[in-house]
C-alpha cells in the first residue's frame, strides 16, 4: 500500500514535469502548426538561467529564495528566447513546415553545443532547498517533497493556461486560431502577433520545465532538455496535438506507466512501455495527430 | 436603382492574375465595383470567382493593382485589408465550430458581440443563442453568424461568397432582405448563383469566364436575356427559386 502511494505520487511528480515540458510545445503546434524542436533548448536554457542567478545571488540568501529568483529569470529567459526565436526564425519560414523542422533542430543542436562550450559537457550540480530534498510520511509512504512542488506548480500552469484560453482575448484569438488561422486573419485580426505572444509564452513554459527538471535531476547539463523533450512530444501527440487538457492527462498517464513499469517490471521497461503507450494510441486513434485546443 | 451609369468606384481591380501551382486561373481581370449597391460577380463553376475575392483581400497569391478609395492595397496582409475596410464572407461560412455565437462575434467586437445593435436588428435569432457553439447550428444559422460577424465592423465594402448556397428556399429569401438591407448603406461584391436573387438585389453585373471578364453592365438586362446568360454562364446558374 505504502508503494503504491510512493510510485502514485512519484509518477504524478513526473508526470507534472512532463506537463510542465509539454504545455508549451502543445499550445505552440495547435495554433501554428508548428513542431518546435528547439524547445528542449528552451529548457535547457532556463534550467542554467535557473543554475547561473543561484550562483550569482548572495550565498548568504536561503537556497529557497535563490531558487525563487532563479525560477522567475529561467520563465523570463525562456520568453524572450521564444520571442526572439518566432520573430527572426519561424516567422520567415511561415507555412514552410519541413524548413521549420529542419530550422528548430539546428538550433537545438547549436544550443547543446553552446552550452558545452561554454560550461561543458559534465552535469554541474544544483543546489536544492532543504525542504525540497526531504521526504513527508504520508501513510507510512515516504514521499519525496519536491514532488509536491512539481505537481503544485503543473497545476497551477494548467489553471492559469486554462483561464488564459477560456476568458481573455488572447485566448479567444488563440482558440479561434487553432480551428481556422485564415478566417482569424480574414477578421481583420494581426494572427501574426498572436504567434510571437503563444510563441513566448510557450517559451516561459519551457524555462518554468527547464528549471524545475534541473531539481529533479539534481543537475545541470546540455542534454537535459533534449532527453525531456522526448516525453514531451509523446505527450503531446497522446494528448491530441494541440489540446492542452489531453496534454495534462496523457503528462500524468505516460508518468505513471512509467514509474509503474519501472518499478513492477524492471527499471528500463517504464521507457519502452511508455514508447508502447504512443504506438497503441496512434493505432488506436489516428485521429489524435489533428489539433484542438482546451 | 438600375441606373447605368454607376456611382464612382469604391474599390479598382486591374490586370489581376492569380496562379495556382501551374495553372493560370485568374488572367488579366479588371474591373470596378461602384461604391453604392450590389455588384454581382457571375460565372461558370470553377472559373474563378471564390479565387478573385481571395485575392482582393490576400488569401490568394495574386498580382496586378487593387485599390480601396483610390488606396493600393494589393501588397498588404489580410489583417490589414479587413481591418482598413473590406469585410469578407467567405463561401462555406467557416464560421468557428468550437466557439459560441457570442465569441465567434467577440473575435469582432470584443466589447459587445451578440449584444450589438446589429444583431438584434438582422439577426434576432442570433441573440438567443449566444452561448450555442456555432458548429450546432443549422447552415442557416451559421450563414447568419458569418453575415453578422463583418457587420459588427464599418465597411467600406463587403465580399459576400454565395451566401445561400445550400440553404432551403425561405431562408433564401431571409438572406436576401438582410443583404438588401444592408446594400442601403454598404456597397457589396456578391458571388452568387441564384438568378432571381441577382434580379432582386444586384445592380451591376461582373461576368467572368476563362479567366477574364467578359461582359460587364447591368444586372436586370443580363438576368432578362435568357441567351445571354445561358451564353455567359452556361446552366450552372438557377433560374428558379426563391429570392
Ligand atoms: N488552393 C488552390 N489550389 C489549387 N487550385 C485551386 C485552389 N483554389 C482554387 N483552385 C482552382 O482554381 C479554379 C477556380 O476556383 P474557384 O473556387 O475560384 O472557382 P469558383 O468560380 O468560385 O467556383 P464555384 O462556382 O464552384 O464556387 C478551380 O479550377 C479550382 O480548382
Ligand atoms: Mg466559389
Amino acid at each position: 500500500m505504502s508503494d503504491l502511494l510512493l510510485l502514485l505520487v512519484t509518477g504524478l511528480g513526473l508526470g507534472a514535469l512532463y506537463f510542465l515540458a509539454a504545455s508549451g510545445l502543445s499550445l505552440i503546434y495547435g495554433l501554428m502548426g508548428v513542431l518546435n524542436f528547439a524547445h528542449g533548448v528552451f529548457m535547457t536554457a532556463g534550467a542554467y538561467a535557473g543554475w547561473l542567478t543561484m550562483g550569482d545571488l548572495p550565498q548568504s540568501l536561503p537556497v529557497g529564495a535563490r531558487l525563487a529568483v532563479g525560477v522567475v529569470v529561467a520563465i523570463a529567459v525562456g520568453a524572450v528566447i521564444g520571442l526572439v526565436v518566432e520573430v527572426v526564425l519561424i516567422r520567415p519560414l511561415y507555412r514552410h513546415h519541413i524548413q521549420q523542422v529542419l530550422v528548430t533542430v539546428g538550433l537545438s543542436l547549436a544550443g547543446v553545443a553552446a552550452a558545452q562550450g561554454i560550461w561543458g559537457a559534465d552535469p554541474r550540480p544544483v543546489e536544492t532547498p532543504t525542504w525540497m530534498s526531504g521526504t513527508t510520511v504520508v501513510l507510512g509512504a515516504r514521499l519525496p517533497n519536491d514532488r509536491f512542488v512539481y505537481i503544485a506548480v503543473a497545476l497551477l500552469l494548467l489553471a492559469g493556461l486554462l483561464a488564459l484560453l477560456r476568458y481573455t482575448r488572447l485566448g479567444l484569438v488563440i482558440r479561434a486560431g487553432v480551428e481556422n488561422r485564415t478566417m482569424v486573419e480574414a477578421l481583420g485580426i494581426d494572427v501574426q502577433r498572436t504567434f510571437t505572444i503563444v510563441f513566448a509564452i510557450g517559451g516561459a513554459a519551457a524555462g518554468l520545465a527547464g528549471v524545475l527538471y534541473s531539481q529533479y535531476a539534481g543537475a545541470v547539463s546540455p542534454g537535459q532538455g533534449g532527453s525531456l523533450l522526448i516525453y514531451a512530444f509523446i505527450v503531446v501527440v497522446i494528448g491530441g496535438m494541440g489540446s492542452l487538457t489531453g496534454t495534462a492527462v496523457a503528462a500524468v498517464v505516460v508518468g505513471l506507466v512509467q514509474q509503474l513499469a519501472n518499478y513492477y517490471a524492471a527499471s528500463g521497461v517504464g521507457d519502452l512501455s511508455v514508447v508502447l503507450l504512443l504506438a497503441l494510441v496512434l493505432l488506436l486513434r489516428p485521429s489524435s495527430l489533428k489539433g484542438a485546443t482546451a | 436603382m438600375n441606373d447605368n451609369r454607376p456611382a464612382p468606384a469604391v474599390l479598382s481591380v486591374t490586370d489581376l492574375h492569380v496562379h495556382y501551382g501551374g495553372s493560370h486561373i485568374l488572367q488579366g481581370v479588371t474591373f470596378d465595383v461602384p461604391a453604392t449597391g450590389v455588384t454581382a460577380l457571375l460565372g461558370r463553376n470553377g472559373v474563378g470567382k471564390t479565387t478573385t475575392l481571395k485575392a482582393i483581400i490576400g488569401l490568394a497569391p495574386r498580382s496586378g493593382r487593387i485599390t480601396l478609395r483610390g488606396n493600393e492595397i494589393q501588397t498588404q496582409r489580410t489583417s490589414r485589408i479587413v481591418r482598413e475596410g473590406i469585410g469578407y464572407v467567405p463561401e462555406d461560412r467557416e464560421v468557428f465550430g468550437g466557439l459560441t455565437v457570442d465569441e465567434n462575434l467577440r473575435l469582432v467586437d470584443p466589447d459587445r458581440g451578440v449584444e450589438a445593435p446589429v444583431v438584434a436588428e438582422l439577426f434576432p435569432d442570433l441573440v438567443g443563442r449566444r452561448d450555442q457553439l456555432a458548429g450546432t447550428l443549422s447552415g442557416g444559422q451559421q450563414q447568419m453568424v458569418s453575415l453578422a460577424r463583418v457587420l459588427l465592423r464599418r465597411n467600406d465594402l463587403l465580399l459576400i461568397d454565395e451566401p445561400t448556397k445550400g440553404l432551403a428556399p425561405k431562408l433564401v429569401t431571409e438572406v436576401a432582405d438582410v443583404l438588401a438591407e444592408v446594400a442601403r448603406t454598404t456597397p457589396i461584391l456578391l458571388v452568387e448563383q441564384n438568378l432571381p436573387l441577382v434580379r432582386r438585389i444586384a445592380d451591376q453585373v461582373v461576368v467572368i469566364d476563362a479567366g477574364r471578364v467578359v461582359h460587364r453592365g447591368d444586372a436586370a438586362e443580363l438576368v432578362a436575356d435568357p441567351a445571354l446568360t445561358r451564353e455567359l454562364l452556361g446552366v450552372a446558374m438557377r433560374r428558379e427559386g426563391a429570392a
